[in-house]
C-alpha cells in the first residue's frame, strides 16, 4: 500500500499516548446508553436482594435522620429554623443533602470498586458515574414521596398552611446542579485517588463536615456577619434554599445567587469530566 | 486488503514496586520537565523486560517500540514467553491502558475476550446478567434482544435461565459467560487464552467459534501459549520477547521459532545435582531429543533418548544396574525399565549411557523420572525422585486437523495389515 493510500484511510479509532484534553468521546457515552440504564436496574435488583425491609429502608434512613436533627438541634440547641415545623425542614434539607452526598462518595470510588471490570473490558468509564447519578435520582423521587405524605400529615392535622412559591417549578434545575456539584467533586476525588489514596479518608468525614457548612439544619438567614459572608459561598447554599424558598416560601434565594451555583457546577463539571478522562487511560496501571 | 490495525512504535512503561511516598514529587518532576518542552525523564530508565534479570531501575519497559499492521480478515497469533509483553499488548489494543508512546489505529469495531463473564452479578438472573454483560461488552440492548434465544441455547442453560447466577454451578457460569462473548459480531476480535478453561468440550466450542469468525472475513488477534491452536487458527503469528517484537511472519515459521530458543525456564534438566553411592557417581541424566543438545524441544512423536553420564569406579560395575521409573504429572507411574531387560550391563569407569525410545512413543506432556540404583540385584542403595523431567510439546499440525492433546501418556505406532 503507498503512502499517499496511507494518509487518506479512514480510521474508526486511534488509540495514541498523548492526547488532547478535551477529546472526551462524548459520543461514545451516547453509543454505551444503554449500559446506563442496565447499570442502574442492577443496583436496584441488587440493592436489597436478601434484606426483610427491602425498599422500606429508603423511607428509614430520611426518617431517623430527621428524628436525630430534630431531637439535637431542634429541641436541644433550639436552632431557629423559621416560620416552617422543624420536622419539615429537617427532611427537605436531609433529602437534598442524601442525594448530594450520595453522588458524590459513590462516585468517589468508582476507579477502586470497578477495577475488575475496567481491567478487562473497555467501555467508557464516564458511563458508571452517570448511573450513579441516575440511581440516586431515582432514590431522590422516592423519598420525596416521603417528604409529600409528612407535608401532607402536617396539613390535615396540625393546620400547616403551604406556602407554595413558583420558584418550586426550578426543582429539576436544582436536582441537575446538584448531580453536577457531586458529580465532578466525586469524579475529581476518583481520579486522584488512583495515585493518592490519602483523599479516601478525607471524604467519609469531608462530606459530613461540608453538611454543617450547607444550610441543612440551619436557614442561611440565620447566620451573622462572616460567618454568612463566608458559607453563602458554598455552591450548595443557594440550591437547598432554592428548593426551600419553593416550598416554604422562606429563604435567602435570588436569580443572580442561583447564577453563582450554575457558574460554579458547570466549570467543575468541566474540569471534572477532563481529569476523569485523563485518568481512565492509564488507572489500571497505577491502582 | 485493507489494513484493520496499525500499531506504530508502541511502547509501554510499568512502574516497579509501591506507590509510595515517591509519587508526587515523581509528578512534579515529569510535569516540570514536560512543561519545559523535554522529553519524560521516566521513560529514559526503562530496561528490557526480562523478569530474570535482576532489574535496577526502578521503571520498566513492557513494550519497546512495537510496529505492525493486521490486515482485514487475517488472523494473527501473537506468542512468546510469561512476560514478554503478550498482555500487555493485548491491553492496549483493547483499550484498558494507554500506550506510553506511540499510537494504534483501528477499523472497525473491536471486542476483547479478555476473561468471559466479566461483570457478572451474583444476584442478578441469567437472563439479566447477558443483557448486563452484553452490554459491558459493547452490545445494544435491541441487538442483545435479537440474540437472546440463540444465547440461551448456546449456553445449554435452559429453565435455569431466570434463576441468579450465584446459584449456578461454574460450568454453567462460564457457559452462560461464553455463550454472551461469542455472540459479539465485532470486526476485530481479540482473544487471551480462552483455551486455558474449561473442559475439552469447551475448548472445542471456543476454537469453533473463532474459526467461524475469522471464516466470516473478520480479524481474530489470538494469543495463546498453545502452539498447535496457533497454527491451526492463525495465518501469520508475531512472536515478542522481552517487550521487543522478535519475529512476525509465517505462523508455522514463528512457532517453530519460538519453539527454539533456548528456555531458561526448563532449568529442571539443564540444572543437575550430581549423585554419590558407594562406587557409583551420577555426573548427569538429562532427556533430549534425538541428534540435538540438552534443552532443544522434545516434540511428539519426534523420539527422544535419555542420557546416563555416570563413572563406576574400583571396577565393581557387575554388582550395579539401574532400574527407571516413569511418572506422568498426576503422579501415577506409567512403567518402569532398566538396561538389564535388554541385557546391557554397566562398564567400569567413565560413560556415557543412552536408552533410544522410539519415534513415535510419549505424548504431549511432562513426565517425571526417578532413578533407581541397585547393588547385588537386590539392594536398592539410592531412590532419587524427579531425577530427570521430560517435556514433549505438540508438533506442528495442518490446519483444520484437531488442536487437542490425544488422550493417554503413550502414541505409539502399531503396524496395520489388511487381510493378513
Amino acid at each position: 500500500m503507498s503512502q499517499q493510500n496511507l494518509a487518506h484511510e479512514e480510521w474508526d479509532m486511534v488509540i495514541e499516548s498523548k492526547h488532547s484534553l478535551f477529546d472526551l468521546h462524548l459520543r461514545e457515552v451516547w453509543r454505551y446508553r444503554d449500559l446506563l440504564t442496565l447499570l442502574v436496574r442492577r443496583d436496584f435488583v441488587s440493592l436489597y436482594k436478601q434484606t426483610i425491609l427491602g425498599p422500606i429502608w429508603f423511607f428509614i434512613q430520611p426518617l431517623l435522620t430527621t428524628l436525630t436533627f430534630f431531637i439535637v438541634f431542634g429541641k436541644l440547641a433550639k436552632i431557629e429554623t423559621g416560620q416552617t415545623p422543624q420536622p419539615l425542614f429537617y427532611l427537605s434539607g436531609v433529602v437534598l443533602w442524601t442525594y448530594f452526598s450520595e453522588c458524590l462518595v459513590k462516585t468517589s470510588t468508582v476507579f477502586k470498586d470497578n477495577t475488575n471490570i475496567f481491567g478487562k473490558v473497555y467501555f467508557p468509564r464516564l458511563i458508571v458515574p452517570l448511573s450513579i447519578v441516575v440511581s440516586n435520582l431515582i432514590k431522590l423521587g422516592v423519598q420525596s414521596l416521603l417528604f409529600i405524605f409528612i407535608l401532607l400529615y402536617y396539613i390535615i392535622f396540625k393546620d400547616y398552611t403551604v406556602e407554595v412559591t413558583p420558584y418550586l417549578l426550578l426543582l429539576p434545575v436544582m436536582i441537575l446542579l446538584m448531580a453536577m456539584l457531586g458529580l465532578s467533586l466525586g469524579m475529581i476525588i476518583s481520579s486522584l485517588t488512583t495515585k493518592y489514596r490519602d483523599l479516601a479518608f478525607l471524604v467519609a468525614f469531608g462530606v459530613q463536615l461540608l453538611m454543617y457548612a450547607t444550610p441543612i439544619i440551619y436557614p442561611l438567614s440565620n447566620l451573622k456577619g462572616r460567618a454568612f459572608d463566608i458559607l453563602k459561598w458554598n455552591p450548595m447554599a443557594p440550591i437547598v434554599e432554592g428548593v426551600r424558598m419553593g416550598l416554604f416560601n422562606e429563604g435567602y434565594f435570588n436569580f443572580a445567587y442561583l447564577g453563582y451555583a450554575v457558574a460554579v457546577s458547570t466549570v467543575l463539571l468541566s474540569f471534572a469530566v477532563i481529569v476523569f478522562n485523563k485518568v481512565e487511560k492509564s488507572f489500571i496501571d497505577t491502582i | 486488503m485493507a489494513t484493520a490495525i496499525k500499531i506504530e512504535n508502541v511502547s509501554k512503561v510499568y512502574r516497579l514496586g509501591a506507590m509510595g511516598t515517591g509519587t508526587l514529587s515523581h509528578d512534579l518532576r515529569r510535569w516540570w520537565a514536560m512543561s519545559r518542552g523535554k522529553e519524560d525523564p521516566y521513560l529514559k530508565v526503562g530496561v528490557k523486560n526480562d523478569r530474570t534479570d535482576g532489574v535496577d531501575s526502578e521503571f520498566v519497559r513492557s513494550l519497546h517500540d512495537i510496529s505492525f499492521d493486521v490486515q482485514q480478515g487475517e488472523s494473527l497469533g501473537v506468542i512468546g514467553r510469561n512476560g514478554a509483553g503478550k498482555s500487555t499488548l493485548l491491553k492496549i489494543l483493547s483499550r484498558i491502558t494507554g500506550p506510553s508512546t506511540g499510537s494504534i489505529k483501528i477499523k472497525g469495531r473491536i471486542a476483547s475476550l479478555l476473561e468471559v463473564g466479566t461483570g457478572f452479578h451474583p444476584e442478578l438472573t441469567g437472563r439479566e446478567n447477558i443483557y448486563l454483560n452484553g452490554a459491558i461488552l459493547g452490545m445494544r440492548r435491541a441487538e442483545i434482544s435479537r440474540k437472546l434465544d440463540e444465547i440461551i441455547a448456546f449456553s445449554g442453560i435452559g429453565k435455569y435461565i431466570d434463576t441468579p447466577v450465584k446459584r449456578y454451578s461454574s460450568g454453567m457460569y462460564v457457559r452462560l459467560a461464553f455463550a454472551v462473548a461469542a455472540h459479539l459480531e465485532p470486526e476485530i476480535l481479540i482473544v487471551d487464552e480462552v483455551l486455558a478453561v474449561g473442559d475439552a468440550e469447551f475448548q472445542k466450542k471456543c476454537l469453533g467459534k473463532m474459526k467461524d469468525v475469522s471464516g466470516e472475513g473478520r480479524t481474530v488477534i489470538f494469543v495463546s501459549h498453545n502452539m498447535a491452536a496457533v497454527k491451526s487458527l492463525c495465518q501469520n503469528a508475531i512472536l515478542l520477547k522481552h517487550g521487543e517484537l522478535a519475529a512476525s511472519g509465517h505462523a508455522d515459521d514463528v512457532v517453530s521459532m519460538y519453539l527454539g530458543m533456548d528456555d531458561k525456564s526448563a532449568g529442571l534438566s539443564a540444572f543437575f545435582q550430581p549423585l554419590d553411592v558407594d562406587d557409583v557417581h551420577i555426573a548427569k541424566v538429562a532427556f533430549k531429543a534425538p541428534q540435538a543438545e540438552i534443552g532443544e524441544p522434545i516434540t511428539e512423536g519426534g523420539g527422544a533418548e535419555l542420557e546416563i553420564d555416570y563413572t563406576i569406579a574400583n571396577g565393581q560395575a557387575d554388582r550395579y544396574h539401574f532400574t527407571f521409573h516413569l511418572y506422568n504429572e498426576a503422579g501415577e507411574v506409567l512403567f518402569g525399565f532398566s538396561p538389564t531387560r535388554e541385557n546391557v550391563g554397566l562398564k567400569n569407569g567413565k560413560n556415557i549411557l543412552t536408552c533410544v525410545f522410539p519415534d513415535y512413543f510419549f505424548n504431549v506432556g511432562t513426565y517425571y523420572l526417578t532413578m533407581l540404583i541397585v547393588k547385588d540385584r537386590k539392594n536398592v542403595i539410592k531412590s532419587e525422585r524427579d531425577i530427570a523431567v521430560l517435556k514433549v510439546v505438540q508438533k506442528a499440525r495442518e490446519i483444520g486437523e484437531w488442536y487437542g492433546r490425544e488422550p493417554g501418556y503413550l502414541i505409539p505406532s502399531f503396524q496395520w495389515i489388511h487381510d493378513k
